[in-house]
């Protein structure tokens, strides 16, 4: 008597080649199926807003903030090979920048915005530049820590409105603008950011992170590469804390408030890591989830923390990758 | 010597804590040569190669390329300059598809300049590179990914990585080491292409039989010195270099 058993047989589907980047389309179908995941994307986010209250509007408007910091982190973490915990570090100092150009200039948010987003990612990449040399656990304690040694700098020095902070910063026209600029900055970051790692650029950077000393024996500066790609990613976080500053018209210490730094952790981990388009969509389960799990009260940060830990240890390629992997391969039993 | 030396190693001395890496060797290696340096398992080779490239920096003593002093500048300078290196251990940009390796070396500022933005597809310009080391053309070998390739794939990557700056001088660091005779012996007609063209090599060895046909000298470190240097012959049949392989003679 043979004992029967059965295993799961993975296929491919025949037109995702196993090399990267090379894709042949040849018909409308092919096409389409490549298409689909993302026409999916892009139009659940637009149409989502519709079917859901003012509340609701204003959480996906901050879960689209946390987007674009899961999407930086882990743009750093994945490709650059920089773990960076500076989340908060940029929110605050874009989140200061608008408002204090609003209150003191009076400026209006269409300006301050984007100045707070270059300017910011400016500043930020100048304070990070000296921990580039770090590695690993290194570079991601000392940016963990730059936060924190802004808030104490404002409390001391009183400067900035202090601990009070500054109210009565300008908001947007309508929820309907605040929200699709939030979601239309999320994608066109998304997009810009999986096109720059398939260019020469993004080709270099993963250099750095999978071997670094053979990117300098290759006659490129390591440095120089890491400062821009720490740029690209402030931009985004600035321009969250720009947004974030004139979506409540407020700022204030809590703008360098750890969540920045670890709610994003927590999204590229649930959404995969290096996938880009994981974290976006693990922000956009987590920070809704958080909203939801709020009558629990103390008790939802260890709800959130249970989920977390159950995704490390069970799923620990998050659900972008594993979805990835459904979409493009078949599955059967077969009898062995 | 006729020429001036393309690389010149004047003294050169690294400790490591109480250890001495290397201590006062000094050697030359003429245009188009191949210089081989020898020596048993912790005689230094590997921390010469990294004081030449720029990855450690020596305690004394300096190194000279093409006249120009170049101890105190840093590894992506002196890969500019023309003088590049190869890994002892392999480790390829293992997420990136194996041409796209070589898109790294591609977009140094050496590259661009010398190719003066004419470089065209620099994909095309990357397999192209990959075919004149030894990986097969329109295979799917070139875009396989350098993660999953075997190890004599990833010697000739990091061959490639060097040849893509165009470099003068390469240092190769036990390139023979966990091959095959045979995958050894198809290496050795690049090498001696690469001589051809015009290449400076500098074989860091432990196969000293391939070594010896392919050098025009060596060099034998044992304990940080330098105890001997000359044609292979000379070389082979040197007592110290013997001595230091196999032991002294006693008596007991």
């Amino acid at each position: 008597m043979v004992a029967k058993t059965r295993r799961k047989k993975r296929l491919e589907r025949s037109i995702k080649v196993r090399c990267e980047g090379l894709y042949a389309l040849s018909s409308w179908s092919e096409i389409a199926y490549l298409m689909a995941p993302r026409v999916l994307l892009i139009l659940g986010l637009l149409v989502i807003p519709f079917y859901v209250d003012m509340y609701w509007q204003r959480v996906l408007c901050s879960a689209g903030i946390y987007a674009l910091l899961a999407l930086s982190f882990d743009f750093l973490a994945a490709y650059v090979g920089l773990v960076c915990l500076g989340g908060a570090l940029f929110i605050g100092i874009g989140g200061y920048i608008a408002g204090l150009l609003n209150h003191y200039f009076h400026l209006s948010p269409f300006v301050t915005i984007p100045i707070a987003t270059i300017v910011g990612a400016a500043i930020s990449t100048l304070v990070l530049i000296p921990c580039l040399r770090l590695r690993g656990i290194y570079f991601a304690i000392v940016s963990f820590m730059l936060p924190l040694f802004a808030v104490y700098i404002i409390i001391a020095l009183n400067v900035f409105g202090g601990t009070e902070g500054i109210s009565a910063l300008d908001t947007f026209p309508s929820i309907s603008l605040e929200l699709y600029l939030i979601l239309a900055a999320v994608l066109a970051a998304l997009f810009a950011i999986r096109r720059l790692v398939n260019e020469d650029m993004g080709i270099i950077l993963r250099g750095v992170k999978d071997n670094d000393q053979a990117v300098r024996a290759s006659g490129i500066s390591i440095t120089a590469y890491k400062i821009r790609a720490v740029f690209m990613a402030a931009l985004l976080g600035c321009f969250g804390g720009a947004y974030l500053g004139h979506l409540y018209g407020w700022l204030g210490i809590s703008l360098f408030a750890m969540d920045f730094s670890i709610l994003p952790i927590a999204a590229t981990v649930m959404g995969g890591m290096g996938s880009l388009v994981g974290p976006v969509l693990g922000a956009f389960i987590l920070t809704p989830m958080s909203e939801a799990l709020r009558g629990f009260g103390q008790l939802r940060v260890v709800l959130y923390c249970l989920i977390l830990i159950a995704f490390m240890v069970y799923k620990p390629e998050g659900i972008m990758n594993i979805l990835q992997r459904k979409y493009h391969q078949f599955e059967k039993w077969e009898e062995v | 010597m006729a020429e001036s030396p393309i690389l010149e190693v004047t003294e050169l001395s690294k400790f490591f804590g109480g250890v001495q890496a290397i201590m006062n060797v000094s050697f030359a290696l003429a245009p188009g040569q191949i210089l081989g340096i020898i020596g048993p398992n912790g005689s230094g080779k590997t921390t010469l190669v990294n004081l030449i490239s720029g990855f450690v920096k020596p305690d004394k003593g300096s190194v000279f390329f093409k006249g120009r002093n170049i101890t105190a500048l840093q590894p992506h300078k002196i890969a500019n300059l023309g003088l590049t290196r190869t890994f002892q251990v392999m480790r390829p940009y293992h997420s990136l598809s194996a041409f796209k390796n070589l898109i790294v070396p591609l977009n140094s500022p050496r590259v661009k300049r010398s190719s003066a933005g004419k470089l065209g597809d620099i994909d095309a310009v990357a397999i192209d590179i990959l075919e004149e080391v030894g990986f097969e053309r329109d295979a799917r070998v070139p875009y396989k990914t350098a993660g999953s390739l075997p190890l004599g794939y990833l010697k000739r990557l990091e061959l490639g990585r060097c040849i893509a700056l165009k470099p003068e001088v390469i240092i190769c660091d036990e390139v023979f080491s966990g091959l095959s005779m045979s995958e050894i012996t198809s290496l050795i007609p690049l090498l001696e292409r690469l001589r051809m063209e015009g290449i400076t090599l500098m074989m860091i060895e432990h196969r000293l039989r391939e070594l010896f046909r392919l050098s025009d000298r060596v060099v034998v470190l044992a304990f940080g010195r330098k105890i001997a240097e000359g044609t292979p012959d000379e070389v082979m049949n040197n007592r110290t270099v013997k001595e230091a392989y196999l032991g002294t003679e006693t008596k007991v």
